[in-house]
């Protein structure tokens, strides 16, 4: 697969199911490969974009990414590690500009950042509110409410 | 008067033509069956206030199904589904724009104290942010028990003290 022979270096793990493949890659190397992705092997839709956290294993975080190839019908996931408490990877809102929403909210709901994205601000939760609920150290009954007593 | 100029009992003269009563309980007695509905629909709920606004339930039989979008003319507010802390504030808003005097029915448990949603983003109960007069329970409640809690919620209009001035 060309992914593989243009960045061996970047390739963690593969596994494919049905057809489907998945990558592990090094988040640094996203912007290559997505563009690698888009440009010639034809994965024109950017499908999904979430994150997942993997406290404590090390490293924490995965973002993860669903690709289509609209003409071939092919699916391909990649799974970008960080390993930083504050991660951050490149945006990918000039490749596919529907990035712009799906980054925001893995940003309100995980902490991760991307460098490059044009607006990167909360979109669920409300500017009042601290911290980044989907990570496992949230406690998920901490309650920010604008009106009404605290907890 | 009779023309002989000996008084009668009045109610033999007027011949149940009047009724009398007291003022407080006219004035709830109208108040029970002319409720302006404003419905902050936001989840599940929604679709089982729907259902009983419709005419198989027929809500309106309790002069209780005349909808207004607007809070200014509105006094009974129907909290239907889960309310988040980043919603709250707009709930209170509309509660305080609607007219005095005026009720709040939280419908469902959501609502109620929120429900399933013990997390993060849910208010544990809208009674944490404005009064409540009726809880309905149920996930989501049966219709009867909705029609249930209008008929609690007329009662105690009709038997609370009526400001009017």
């Amino acid at each position: 697969m060309a992914i593989e022979k243009r960045y061996p270096e970047a390739i963690f793990d593969w596994h494919a199911d049905h057809g489907d493949r998945t990558l592990v890659i090094d988040g640094d190397r996203l912007l290559d490969i997505a563009r690698l992705l888009k440009e010639e092997m034809g994965y024109n839709v950017l499908v999904d974009l979430t994150a997942v956290d993997y406290l404590p294993r090390k490293p924490r975080f995965e973002i993860v990414y669903h690709f289509m190839n609209l003409e071939t019908k092919a699916r391909l996931r990649l799974r970008a590690q960080s390993d930083d408490e504050h991660p951050l990877v490149p945006s990918l809102t000039p490749l596919w500009p529907i990035a712009d929403w799906y980054e925001r909210e893995v940003w309100d709901l995980f902490g991760v950042k991307f460098d490059g994205h044009p607006n990167l601000k909360r979109i669920m939760l409300y500017e009042e509110f601290k911290g980044h609920p989907l990570r496992k150290d949230y406690s998920k009954t901490k309650r920010q409410p604008l009106v009404g007593p605290q907890n | 008067m009779e023309p002989n100029g000996h008084r009668q009992d009045i109610a033999a003269v007027l011949k149940g033509q009047v009724m009398t009563t007291r003022f407080d309980k006219l004035l709830g007695w109208g108040r029970k069956y002319s409720m302006f509905v404003y419905p902050f629909v936001t989840a599940c709920c929604g679709m089982e206030y729907m259902s009983v606004s419709a005419s198989h339930y027929d809500l309106d039989r309790f002069g209780a199904a005349f909808p207004r979008f607007s809070p200014r003319q509105s006094d009974v507010l129907w909290v239907v589904g889960t309310i988040s802390h980043k919603l709250a504030p707009l709930l209170l808003n509309v509660y305080e724009q609607m007219t005095e005097p005026k009720w709040v029915v939280s419908f469902g448990a959501c609502a109620s104290c929120g429900g399933p949603y013990d997390n993060y983003a849910t208010v544990q109960g809208i009674d944490t942010i404005l009064p409540v007069d009726i809880y309905i329970a149920g996930c989501p409640p049966r219709p009867e028990a909705v029609l249930d809690g209008v008929l609690k919620l007329q009662d105690l209009i009709q038997k609370s003290k009526q400001p009017w001035k």
